[in-house]
């Protein structure tokens, strides 16, 4: 999951060495590290943001040796749904249970289906639908896709990717 | 001077496009010291044989008049054996089932020492190993930039521009036919059905349109470019194929209102030959409209660099004979 850290350090040398060696021994994937070397807190500490990506069993050891190493964890939040995609689906999709696709998709809790257009023509026309679906990242946008693979595949739809998505 | 004897294989559109390019384009080879010399013309026919050099606008007046060139009744394969020359332009109608007379005209003129240019997609994607095997052992140059995007340049423009660069994926609309039908679709907001009627009243498909519609063209033209610019053995079996039958405007009209157009896109890299309707942002390069044509190659070096251009045409198709010949024929 990707996780969102603020961070105070001291204002010697040194420091954010000691803010990002604990990332490393526990496996984390720095994505950004915005450090404002011209604020100050009242602590007069040096505030740091992270974005990072990591598996939650891993967090309170993580936080563990930020502290041991005298860095200041202000805060830590989830970092959700980064990353979007819209799919296109075509065929039968009423009839697919497309109530069911999003369920089964809500209920990953990493990914969630935010928008749904839906166009009828007809009783026996193909309907066409815009799925968007949101997700905390890359990975988890793949999982969510291969739910909707999954369900076109059984169901005989025709799902439109955007260019550069591979299913 | 240099003298380049050669045969045109094949009168339908395309040979006669090349014929008109090689009448107005003949002084501009004499500035590039070329005398292009056809020495026959044939087409499913017959032949117009002349050693000295036949006349390409008579030949062009004939087969509009009669429906054919022929005055001997000889085969391209038999000219390719007999005659003397060094250029085979072959431009035959595809088959990829067999790959048809081009198959064997093109293993007959590697047999006899004869350069290749082709606008023929079928025995590239059944036989390319083969093809260039047959080049390779008898010194003969073949080229083939005709049989993918028509005039837009993919090939040529990998292998001599972009030298050097590893090409790590190419990305394209291949396929003028699909590429109208869908913009056509969303234009007017009418069914696939519809549009695939008007666009073959108007030409732009062919009576039995599946070869285009089902993907099956743009998959071959990905074959050809995996095994010309990725030293790939692919076959068309290697093709992930889906077309643009099941596309409604529906699902047009629904893209668009979410900043997107729907395109039948080929994508070909090392690891993956795929055919398949794509999303593709509105202001993407990849969105071309009409009958055009469009190739994004990504490179190691360069980046990304996108061509576009017509697919199809005689003239357009001719121009990239016309380059071919003169890249074998300026270099040496």
């Amino acid at each position: 999951m990707r996780i969102s850290m603020d961070l105070e350090l001291k204002d010697v040398p040194g420091q954010m060495l000691l803010a990002l060696q604990p990332l490393s021994e526990c496996r984390a994937n720095l994505i950004t590290v915005v450090h404002h070397h011209q604020k100050r807190t009242p602590r007069n500490t040096m505030p740091v943001q992270l974005v990072l990506e990591t598996k939650p069993e891993n967090l309170e050891l993580l936080k563990a040796r930020l502290e041991a190493n005298g860095v200041r964890v202000v805060r830590v939040g989830e970092h959700r749904f980064r990353e979007s995609i819209s799919v296109v689906l075509i065929g039968h999709v009423i009839h697919t249970g497309i109530q069911d696709t999003i369920n089964r998709i809500d209920k990953t809790g990493f990914a969630e289906v935010v928008d749904l257009s839906l166009s009828m023509p007809g009783i026996e026309m193909p309907s066409s639908a815009l799925i968007k679906i949101d997700a905390v990242g890359k990975e988890e946008i793949q999982q969510a896709l291969a739910i909707l693979k999954d369900v076109s595949a059984k169901k005989d739809l025709l799902m439109v990717l955007p260019i550069g998505i591979q299913a | 001077m240099k003298t380049i004897c050669t045969s045109i294989i094949g009168f339908g559109a395309i040979g006669q496009g090349v014929a008109e390019v090689l009448l107005s384009k003949k002084e501009y080879l004499e500035s590039l010291d070329l005398d292009v010399r056809v020495i026959a013309v044939v087409d499913s026919r017959g032949a117009t044989i002349d050693p000295a050099g036949v006349d390409l606008a008579a030949c062009l007046t004939r087969k509009r008049e009669t429906g054919t060139v022929a005055l001997e009744k000889i085969s391209g394969l038999e000219v390719i054996k007999t005659l003397d020359h060094e250029l085979v332009i072959e431009t035959t109608p595809t088959n990829i089932e067999t790959g048809g007379a081009g198959l064997l005209n093109m293993m007959a003129a590697f047999e006899t020492g004869k350069d290749v240019v082709t606008s023929n997609k079928g025995p590239l994607t059944l036989k390319y190993r083969e093809l260039q095997k047959a080049a390779k052992a008898s010194g003969s140059k073949f080229r083939f930039e005709a049989t993918v995007g028509g005039s837009m340049p993919v090939i040529n423009l990998v292998n001599e521009v972009l030298a050097g660069n590893e090409v790590r994926s190419i990305k394209g609309i291949l396929n003028g036919t699909c590429n109208y039908i869908l913009s056509r679709m969303l234009e007017e907001k009418a069914s696939y059905t519809d549009i695939l009627a008007e666009s073959m009243e108007l030409g732009i498909a062919e009576t039995d349109p599946s070869y285009d519609v089902e993907g099956i063209d743009t998959a071959c033209k990905l074959v050809i470019l995996a095994n010309a610019l990725f030293g790939l053995e692919a076959t068309y079996k290697d093709v992930e194929v889906t077309g643009i039958t099941k596309i409604t405007p529906d699902a047009l009209e629904m893209a668009r209102e979410n900043g997107y157009v729907i395109k039948l896109i080929g994508e070909v890299s090392r690891e993956r030959l795929l055919v398949a309707p794509r999303l593709v942002p509105i202001n993407h390069p990849l969105a071309v409209g009409g009958t055009l044509n469009v190739a994004s190659v990504e490179t190691e070096l360069a980046g990304e660099i996108t061509v576009t251009g017509k697919g199809a045409g005689p003239i357009e198709t001719a121009s990239a004979v016309l380059s071919d010949l003169i890249s074998i024929y300026r270099e040496c």
